[in-house]
């Protein structure tokens, strides 16, 4: 998407109350910055401006922008806070590249996006000056010296008094500037002000003072910006008749799990996870649903897997270090066949390593983090919408194949937020397990079916069916026995189970030519980003394809045909792996990206990977560049 | 855990197909060891099951890794025999999940006081209407002699064989310390009667009912309880109208103290006080609210569910 840049015209507003009339910028898309201190509420804006430009139907991806520190110090550029919206004519997959819009509310903050090379060279940057007349002379030395190094790229720097005008409206400006700046944002983006004005009612519910101070600053943001500024950007709505909703991942996964039928989620606070047991504790009360946060992630998975046993399949939600607490139970279920859904919200790694920011470090942790054979399924919702269905194919899975299912999220889908279709959920989704009419005294809870592995489970409550569930090795009565025979039938029907599933999984789709030069297979919320790269790379006359797996335990069949059909095959992930030209580094002891790794020793294909490990979802264009190398030069990309 | 009429149907009404006979909850025959206090607590509760004629489909018994945690394989109930100090998490979704089940754990010392002690305490707060059985041998029996919380200091074990180096933790001021403790009582193995009546008074506590139960282990503790055991009067038995029963006692346990389990001041005190094993009834509260109460939910029907779902996805359309 490279040409969608580009404007498509430059034509005059229509009859301006300005000036003079400003120069308006027709593109597909555009991306928009705004940061500020923590506290001075950028996010909001961004959130607000989001949710405006979905409602006319624009297509949306927001990013938030998390400063390191819950309350970093003012005015510098690590504790810069903020949202990086992406707006489309058509669907926006993901984050983007660059900044084309930045709104700052001081300098350090935008030279914290600087640093990073958020910010297109050409960008236009709406920044507070109110700095450059501070009284304080080091606030005044920082301005200058912010500006000089700013200064090394062609930024177009304008002007613009957020904390003066606030302060006409508000006593604490730090509590304005946000509005007044959302304000300025709808008069360029050409948004809806009745719409701005309904979402920030929606933000301030139950508040009428704070909603009627807002929309007094989003107005006088407005009216200044129609006197002062002479640029507006028009990125075409296309509004839609079909039904769409705007949410993030988390609230999807909320959702996804009230539709999936599951009542019940244990979990303990951990980020970036909690924002589901946030939008749970709201929502989960009025499904008649019970969101249960534990003493620690040990008892959130143990608590789980007592509800499952004992009826409905329940599930828990995690990040990183709490999978790693959930282990020894996960075995457990694994061992005792009892369904559950655990969500992995991953975020940066090892140990508490990077809180807020994305990693997909976790895949080989979920698929073998435990002690002895635990055959179990991971999957891997790719987009927003995905995290709500995949609650409802992950609930069916572990009660039909009485297992545990992972399912990895991450911090990028998370946070990120975007108009999807509203799914249509289906109410059989809401059946009640188990079943529990009587059985006969003496049935075996695990009367495996010696081909599938599968068998019937026998729930307390059912008349004739007692017995003990242990996480002992165990004969078909769940009889504790460690005889030879005993444990290796047992290992053998709980590994057969995946192998079925596997059976039932449609292969995966290409996207791009059926052969070629290249094929980049991902998994998780990267997909926007390389399907974008390589519609970016094919336009260049590249011979790229993609493949995105959405099942990594069992692997989806078919993969070993379709890898022969490249020249080269390369996983694009968002975890660490050795750079081959890394000194010491041999094609021997090279550690690879995770899901590289895998599907070498499932294929034997010499499948490469790229990767970074730079705590962002990755972009497009970085993306891009690796494609080319690997499909031009086949080297060390 | 009142036991009035069927818990399964939820109505009043006696069920006369229910077992009533000990023999019909035994499970698999019992591997302890001969002399092991375990075998007296199984029959206690076999016949605390019968008498209360409890449903064995609607009956789980939770438990941890340990000697003792082989309990429920040798009931004809449910059982959920799980991981070593997290038999608690288990019984806590057990009973969010089905609240009209009655659900009983059982643990070591080392499972309850040791490697699930962060979840006895929270479990404790909860309040959830569970019997919990403690079985104290103040050692870890099934890996083989290793010291335990509960380890009297001094006591040599293969861990510490110079002694163990810490004074016990003692699980009943622990209890009895935590918010909202609900039931906490004392009973031994090897006092059948008063060991009966206390898991009935347990059973019949709406809330979490904690027995410490002293268990000889013969094989690795056989000295520990041998005092108490041989000379009876050197145990003090609690007696109150609101306590447990100690009537069927008779001589042999001269030593009675009046406590109010009412009282948790008075509570707190007899059980700091170590100087002589106390068995009775400590503590209860049938009024400390209960996590499955207070947590209740309506049952929605799927079609309700439906409806909710909707006006969710309502609230984030565009
Ligand atoms: C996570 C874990 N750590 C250690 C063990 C080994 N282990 C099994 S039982 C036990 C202690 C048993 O002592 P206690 O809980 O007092 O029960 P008892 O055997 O005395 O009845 C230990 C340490 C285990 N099974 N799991
Ligand atoms: S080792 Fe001790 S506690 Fe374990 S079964 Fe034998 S006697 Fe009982
Ligand atoms: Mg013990």
């Amino acid at each position: 998407m490279d040409t969608a840049k580009a404007p498509v015209g430059d034509v005059p507003a229509p009859a301006a109350t300005s000036r003079r009339a400003p120069r308006v910028l027709r593109v597909r898309e555009h991306t928009v910055e705004i940061v500020s201190d923590s506290g001075e509420g950028a996010q909001k804006c961004g959130q607000i401006f989001g949710a405006v430009s979905a409602k006319m139907g624009n297509g949306v991806w927001t990013v938030e922008i998390i400063p390191a520190e819950i309350q970093p110090p003012a005015r510098t550029p690590p504790g810069g806070s903020g949202n990086r919206v992406r707006i489309g004519v058509g669907p926006v997959t993901n984050g983007g590249d660059e900044a084309n819009l930045v709104v700052a509310f001081n300098e350090q903050v935008l030279l914290g996006r600087h640093r990073l090379h958020a910010i297109a060279d050409d960008a236009v940057i709406l920044l507070d000056d109110v700095w450059s007349r501070h009284d304080d002379a080091e606030v005044r030395r920082q301005w200058e010296a912010g500006l000089l190094e700013l200064g090394s790229k062609a930024y177009r720097i304008v002007p613009v008094p957020l904390e003066e005008e606030s302060q006409k409206l508000v006593e604490n400006p730090r509590k304005g500037k946000n509005m007044f700046a959302l304000g300025v944002l709808c008069w360029i983006y050409g948004r809806d002000l009745d719409r701005a004005r309904e979402q920030i009612a929606h933000q301030f519910r139950g508040k009428k003072d704070a909603t009627a101070q807002n929309v007094a600053l989003l107005d006088a943001g407005h009216a200044w910006a129609d006197a002062h500024l002479d640029l507006r950007v028009d990125v075409p709505a296309t509004p839609t008749d079909a039904a769409m909703v705007v949410t993030n991942g988390n609230e999807a996964i909320g959702m996804g799990a009230m539709a999936a039928g599951m009542s019940l989620c244990a979990m303990y606070p951990i980020t970036p996870a909690t924002s589901v047991s946030h939008y749970l504790g709201e929502a989960f009360d009025r499904a008649g649903g019970l969101l249960h946060q534990a003493e620690d992630e040990i008892a959130a998975a143990g608590v789980a897997i007592g509800a499952s046993y004992a009826g409905r399949t329940a599930f828990t939600i995690t990040s990183g270090p709490g999978l790693a607490l959930k282990t020894e139970f996960l075995g457990l279920a694994v061992m005792t066949e009892t369904p559950l859904v655990l969500v992995d919200v991953q975020r940066g790694g090892p140990s508490t390593g990077l809180p807020t920011k994305v990693e997909q470090s976790d895949l080989l942790a979920a698929m073998f983090g435990q002690p002895g054979d635990a055959p179990k399924v991971v999957l891997a919702p790719a987009t927003i919408e995905e995290c709500f269905h995949v609650m409802v194919t992950a609930r069916r899975i572990a009660e039909s194949f009485r297992v545990p299912v992972l399912v990895l999220s991450d911090a990028n889908l998370a946070t990120g937020v975007q108009p999807w279709p509203r799914p249509t959920p289906d109410a059989a989704w809401q059946a009640e397990p188990p079943e529990l009419t009587a059985v006969a005294e003496g049935t075996k809870p695990y009367d495996w079916d010696g081909r599938l592995g599968l068998s019937r489970r026998v729930a307390p409550g059912t008349p004739g069916g007692m017995h003990t569930v242990t996480g002992l090795s165990h004969d078909e009565r769940s009889k504790v026995a460690y005889d030879a025979e005993t444990h290796a039938r047992g290992c053998t029907m709980r590994s057969r189970k995946l192998a079925v599933l596997q059976q039932t999984l449609v292969p995966p789709t290409v996207v791009g030519p059926a052969s070629g030069d290249l094929l980049v297979v991902g998994w998780g919320s990267t997909k926007g980003a390389i399907e974008e790269a390589a519609d970016r790379a094919r336009a260049e006359g590249l011979s790229v394809a993609t493949l995105h797996l959405r099942f990594l335990s069992p692997l989806e069949p078919g993969l070993t045909e379709v890898f022969r059909r490249y020249r080269r095959v390369m996983t694009v992930e968002i975890n660490y792996s050795d750079a081959p030209d890394d000194p010491f580094v041999t094609e021997e002891n090279r550690r690879r990206g995770q899901l590289s790794m895998l599907l070498r020793s499932a294929t034997l294909v010499d499948v490469d990977c790229w990767t970074l490990v730079r705590g962002e979802p990755l972009r497009p264009g970085q993306v891009l560049a690796a494609m080319r190398r690997r499909a031009q030069t086949g080297g060390g990309a | 855990m009142s036991g009035d009429g069927c818990s399964l149907l939820g109505c009043g009404v006696e069920d006369e197909d229910r077992p009533h006979d000990m023999s019909e909850y035994a499970g698999a025959a019992a591997r302890w060891c001969p002399g092991c206090g375990d075998h007296a607590v199984l029959t206690s509760v076999q016949r605390l099951l019968a008498e209360e004629r409890l449903a064995p489909e609607s009956t789980v018994f939770v438990s941890g890794i340990g000697c003792s945690s082989r309990f429920p394989h040798y009931l004809r109930t449910y059982g959920f025999h799980g991981l070593h100090g997290r038999a608690l998490p288990v019984a806590t979704g057990v009973k969010l999940e089905r609240p009209d089940f009655d659900v009983f754990v059982v643990m070591g010392d080392g499972d309850c006081c040791s490697i699930g002690a962060g979840h006895w305490l929270h479990a404790t707060r909860y309040n959830m209407d569970l019997t919990v059985l403690l079985l104290d041998n103040a050692i870890y029996g099934l890996t083989k002699d290793q010291t335990s919380p509960t380890t009297p200091q001094g006591f040599a074990t293969k861990t510490q064989p110079k002694g163990s180096w810490l004074p016990p933790l003692n699980p009943l001021t622990t209890a009895l310390g935590v918010t909202n403790a609900s039931f906490v009582a004392q009973t031994a193995e090897w006092v059948p009667a008063h060991l009966y009546e206390t898991l009935k008074a347990a059973y019949h506590h709406d809330g979490f009912s904690f027995v410490r139960i002293l268990q000889r282990c013969p094989v690795w503790t056989p000295t520990i309880f041998q005092k108490a055991v041989k000379d009876s009067t050197s145990v003090e038995v609690l007696v109150h109208d609101e306590g447990v029963p100690a009537a069927d006692l008779g001589r042999a346990f001269p030593n009675r103290i009046v406590h109010d389990p009412r009282d948790l001041h008075a509570a707190r005190r007899l059980a700091e006080d170590t100087s002589r094993i106390r068995l009775g009834l400590l503590y209860r509260d049938p009024s400390a609210p209960r996590y499955e109460e207070t947590r209740a939910l309506p049952k929605h029907t799927a079609e309700e569910r439906m409806r909710v779902l909707e006006a969710e996805l309502d609230r984030y359309a565009v």
